[in-house]
Order: structure tokens, then sequence, then C-alpha cells
């Protein structure tokens, strides 16, 4: 038994592979034995798993309505063997409705990565890649986006836009580009000038292809990891706006709208605000540890400071 | 090197001189594109969006020939260009409109509201160094203890709660339940009267007034959403230390000075941190930009009569011309702030200074 484990390994940490598919999952199980070796950033992706496994199977795990709640006999009630987290002022169920509040949360760091990603993709490849004015202009503008304070313009957006959480997507989205871009062109500067650019460039390969098919997929990594990392800023921002009454509205069970709903009874049903707070709390503190874990484990150069 | 040293003192401070002319001339480009850009942001916000700033004054039963006279008098029949020209005007001499809720120019209301931001701020952000520095020096030398791991986790956990929630139970545990701390707002109503601000900040105003009673009251007020400010800027503050701190114990110097026989103590506080201390001014510049950015939620958890909950109040009641003053002034501290520390950084590590 241990017999054939031991091969196994042997054959993924192979030095001559014998194909490409062999090198890439020899490659993967390092990566993946690195990142294993740190306990807090496998209970980050646990934590990660659980989210997305409550958002999928909502109505199978939420044992009431999120939306319609028994009025008259299940107003505020304290948590219980029924309520495992108590009912709202509404009287209805606040685990159900935290199960359905995972599906908003991940709709917004989804879009918001989505759309923020490849804007700075592009501008950042782009500036790196091109150069000369281009880079100037382009890196001006990224860094005036930087220098911004990014809830203030965002709450400065959504007021314009109108509440609501498909503008405060937007917003967050339109202010958190800039760093992606900012690493997109630091990859891109390092790469630009190596021989396989220089292979492809004789090949006859348009500037347009080398940028999309040659050095984007070299930036993409470090931008996961950044990107992992900003999903609990991006996941506070919404919730703050939502607090704010600017992002997902009622009766929508979001996270940050439940917890200023509760605020109104934080002195004698302190649950109602708690717990979607912890939920908050432990969704972000999970892409937290997943984003140290994968940095380190993705990243062999800074040796893991 | 060698062409350096046949040129003559004249040329090289010629030189010298105009590397200086250079820096400046970049420095200027930068700040002024920096504000143009916010200004054109906010300018984008105010004028381009779905609501229209004509209708919203004189409303949408207004005949033809009024609305018209109003856009005209506001400027709002001007091509884009001419318009974002006077904005940039307006904005430059300080005028960013009247606040609807108000009836006040928004500039006088941010005047009246700002000092009690930049208190808190302070106050959190001496909080935070105050607390956060020893902590990271800690973690950078124990590297891989206990106490590294749990400073660690002291600082994901700021990193990942939402400070409204946080302000939310910290008000209802330490002011409703045990009663150590004052409640929201910045100062109990019996002082309203007798208390008379000078500078604006309540504490140092205290001190001046000589109001022994007035000063327990207001630092009953102010310490626990200060507190809060203050964990998110340790959080920030104890990371970034510890990894200057990692960066600076592995050099060379450390080992001689090791070497020469100086306790740890003095090798620790005395050379790493001092020469850590320079990219720190940096970040706890930075971490203060960033508390007078947690302040609108804070703010508006604890009731305290700042920018930021000027900011959320003015939201709620859809007074645009007061969001956009607020945020170019946040704005503008935060560039301010970030060329403050460039700045700074210059001055304190002779290697960036022009030679």
């Amino acid at each position: 038994m241990s017999d054939a484990v031991m091969t196994r390994r042997e054959w993924l940490l192979t030095d001559r592979p014998q194909s490409r598919l062999q090198a890439r999952l020899g490659r993967a199980y390092l990566t993946w034995s690195r990142f294993a070796a740190n306990k807090l950033a496998v209970i980050g992706l646990g934590i990660i798993i659980l989210l997305l496994f409550v958002a999928a199977f909502a109505p199978l795990l939420s044992p009431y309505s999120p939306y319609i709640g028994d009025l008259k006999n299940a107003r505020l009630l304290p948590p219980s063997s029924t309520n495992w987290l108590g009912t709202d002022d509404q009287g209805r169920d606040i685990l159900s409705r935290l199960i359905y509040g995972s599906r908003l949360t991940l709709q917004v760091i989804v879009l918001v990565a989505i759309i923020a990603a490849p804007i700075g993709l592009l501008v950042g490849t782009a500036a790196g890649y091109a150069g000369g004015w281009i880079d100037a202009v382009l890196m001006r503008i990224t860094d005036i986006f930087l220098a911004f304070p990014k809830l203030v313009l965002a709450l400065a957006f959504v007021a314009a836009l109108g509440p609501g959480i498909e503008n405060a997507i937007i917003a967050i989205a339109l202010t958190s580009w800039p760093p992606y871009a900012r690493i997109a062109r630091a990859e891109t500067l390092t790469v630009r000038n190596s021989d396989y650019i220089a292979a492809v460039k004789l090949m006859g390969a348009s500037p347009m292809r080398i940028v999309l098919r040659h050095i984007m997929p070299l930036c993409i990594s470090s931008l996961i990891v950044r990107v992992t990392l900003d999903m609990a800023g991006i996941i506070l921002t919404a919730a703050g706006l939502g607090f704010l009454g600017l992002g997902a509205q009622p009766p929508l069970p979001e996270w940050g709208a439940m917890i200023a709903s509760g605020r109104r009874f934080i002195l004698d049903q302190w649950w109602v605000a708690a717990a979607p707070g912890a939920a908050i709390l432990i969704v972000s503190l999970g892409f937290n540890l997943l984003g140290d874990g994968l940095r380190d484990a993705l990243d062999t150069r800074s040796g893991g400071q | 090197m060698s062409t350096a040293d046949t040129q003559t003192p004249a040329r090289r401070a010629n030189k010298r001189a105009s590397a200086i002319l250079k820096a400046i001339a970049s420095f200027v480009v930068i700040v002024g594109t920096t504000y143009l850009g916010l200004l054109a942001v906010t300018f984008f916000i105010g004028r381009v969006v779905p609501i229209d700033p004509v209708l919203a004054i004189v409303g949408d039963r207004a005949p033809a020939h009024v609305v018209e006279r109003t856009r005209e008098e506001m400027g709002f029949n001007l091509p884009y260009y001419h318009q974002f020209y006077l904005y940039v005007k307006g904005v430059l001499s300080g005028d960013f409109g009247t606040s609807v809720l108000t009836t006040n120019p928004v500039m006088a209301d941010i005047r009246r509201v700002f000092p009690a931001t930049m208190e808190l701020a302070t106050v959190g952000t001496i909080i935070g160094a105050a607390l956060g520095i020893p902590l990271g020096v800690l973690a950078a030398v124990k590297r891989g203890s206990l106490a590294d791991q749990i400073v660690r986790i002291i600082g994901l956990i700021g990193y990942s709660v939402p400070i409204f929630w946080l302000g939310l139970l910290a008000l209802l545990v330490f002011y409703a339940r045990l009663g150590w701390t004052a409640g929201p707002g910045r100062i109990d109503v019996v002082f309203e009267y007798t208390f008379t601000p000078i500078t604006g900040f309540f504490l140092l105003d205290a001190v001046l007034n000589r109001d022994r009673a007035a000063f327990k009251d207001i630092f009953a007020h102010i310490i626990l959403p200060a507190s809060l400010l203050g964990y998110f800027s340790l959080a920030y503050i104890s990371r970034m230390t510890r990894s200057f701190m990692l960066n600076e114990l592995s050099q060379e110097y450390i080992v001689a000075a090791r070497a020469k026989g100086l306790s740890e103590t003095r090798i620790i506080w005395g050379h790493a941190l001092r020469n850590a201390a320079v990219p720190l001014v940096t970040v706890i510049a930075l971490s203060y930009a960033g508390l007078l950015e947690g302040s609108v939620l804070t703010e508006t958890v604890f009731a305290w009569p700042g920018l930021g909950l000027y900011i959320t109040n003015s939201l709620q009641n859809a007074d645009m011309n007061a969001v956009l003053g607020g945020t170019i002034v946040i704005g503008s501290v935060f560039i301010a702030l970030n060329l403050l520390s460039d700045l700074l950084y210059r001055l304190l590590d002779p290697r960036t200074r022009i030679r």
C-alpha cells in the first residue's frame, strides 16, 4: 500500500515527466502540498467551500422561508432549538435569511471580480507592453484612482446611481480595478523582453495576440492572489453600503442590511444584529486566510514572509 | 562615476539644481493631475447622473420656461468642458454649492463638522500606533512563536470584521451592559451651554478651558469609537511593522551590533526599529487616511457629529452637493497624506535624496 503511494508521489515529482499532463500534475501537486502545509489557509479554503455549498443548496438547507415570517407568534424570538439563531422583527428565521444571504454575498464578489479584474488586466498589460506615452497616461489614470478613498467614492457613485445591489456592484468594481492594473503591468514588464516573447514576435504574432495569448496568462496567478485578498474588502464594502441602506434593498437578506435592521433592537434582542455580522466576519476571514495561503503557495520567489 | 569626477563643481551644482527642479515639476504634475482627476470624477457623478439637478430644484411640475431659465442661470446650458471649468474654479475657491438639507453653504457645514472627524481619527491613530508598533516588533522578534501567531490572528480579524457591527457590539457591551463608557455622541447635553469650543478638538478645548468634568465626559465619549478605529489601524500597522522589522533584523549591521556585544533590547529598539521607522511613517500616514474613510461608518454607529455622519445624512436625503463636497474634502486629505508620506520618506531616508 505505502509502496504504491510512494511511487505515485515519485511519478508526480519526477525530473523527467513523460507527458505534459504529468508535468502539470506534478506542479499542481507541489503547489497543493505547499498550500496544505499552512493550516490556517486550509481552514480558509474550508470556509469558502462551505460558503459555496450553502449558497448552492440554500433552498434545501434553510428550515424556513427567508422572506415570509410568522408576524403573530414569532417576532424577535431568542435563539432556540426551533430557530437556531432566533427570529427578526418580522418573525423571519435569521438562519434562513443568512443562508439565502450567502447567495447575495457570492453574487457581489463574483461580479465585482468579473468586472474589475479584466479591466485591470487589460489596462496593466496594455500599459506594460506598449510602454512610452500610452504607459504614462494609463498609469497616471490608475494612480489617480488609487489615490481616491474607495468607500467614500463608492458611496458617492451609489448615491448618484440610486441604491440597489447592481449599482453597489458597479460602484465597488469601478473603485477596485487600479491595484490589478499595477500588478498586471509589473508582471508584463518582467516578461516583455524575454526570449520567448521575441520568438513569438519573430514568428509574426501581432501585439494583440502577444498580449492576449502570451502575457496575460502569466499575470493570472498573481492576479488571483490579489483578487482573493481583496474579496474580504469587497464583502466589507458591500456590507457597509448595505448597512447605510444603499446596497441591497429590503426584503433581500443582505447581511449588511440585516445588521442595519437589527440595530434598533441591539440593546434587548442583540442576536438580530450579531448573527449577520458574525457571518460577514467568518466569510471575509476565510478569504483573507485563503489569500494569504495562496500567496505563499503560488509565489515561490518571496520565501513566504 | 569617472565622468562625475571630471565635472567642475559649478556643473555639478547645475545638474543638481535641474534634478531638483525636475523633481518639483513632476511633483506638481502628480498633484495637479490627481486633484483634477478627483474633480473630474465628482463632476461626472454630479452632472451626468440620472437625477436632473435643475428639476431637483424647480420640481417636475414647473413650466418649461422656468426650467429653461433656471438651467441657464445655473450654467447647465453650457457645454460640458465649460461647465467643468466653472466647477473647478468654484471648488478651488472653496465653493461646493449649497446644501439642500441644511441650506448652508456646504463649505461652512464641512468646516463645522470636520474637526470632530479629525479628532476621532487622530486619537484612533495614536491608539493604533502605540499598540501596533510594539506588537509588530514582538511578532518579528519571536517569529513563528505563539505570540507571532496571536498577533497575526488579531490583525487578520481586524482586516475581516465589519467595523459598524463591531461598533454596535462594543456599544452594547461597554456602554449598555457594563456602563464603562459614555454612549453615542461627542459630549453630554449637560455641557452643551457651559462648554465653549475653541479649536473644535474637544479634548484639547477642555484642557484649554481647564474644565476637568468636561474633559472626563469627552474622554468617555471618544474612547470607544477611537479604540475601534485604533483596532483597524493596529491591524495594518502591526502587520507592516512585523515585515519591516523582519527585513531589518536580517541585515548585516544587526550581526555587527550583536558581535559588538550590544544588548538585544538595544539592537531591536535602538537599531532595527530606528531603521524601520522611515517606512513606518508612511504606513502611519496611510492608516490615518484610512481612518478618515472608516469614520464614515463608525460615525454613523456612534452618532459622532463629524464629516462621515454628515455625508451619510446627506446621502439619505439625496443632497448631492453635500455628498460630493464631503467626497472632495476626504479625497483631498487622502491625496495630501499620500504626498506627505512620500515627502517624509524622501526627507527621512538619505538614500532617496537628490545629489
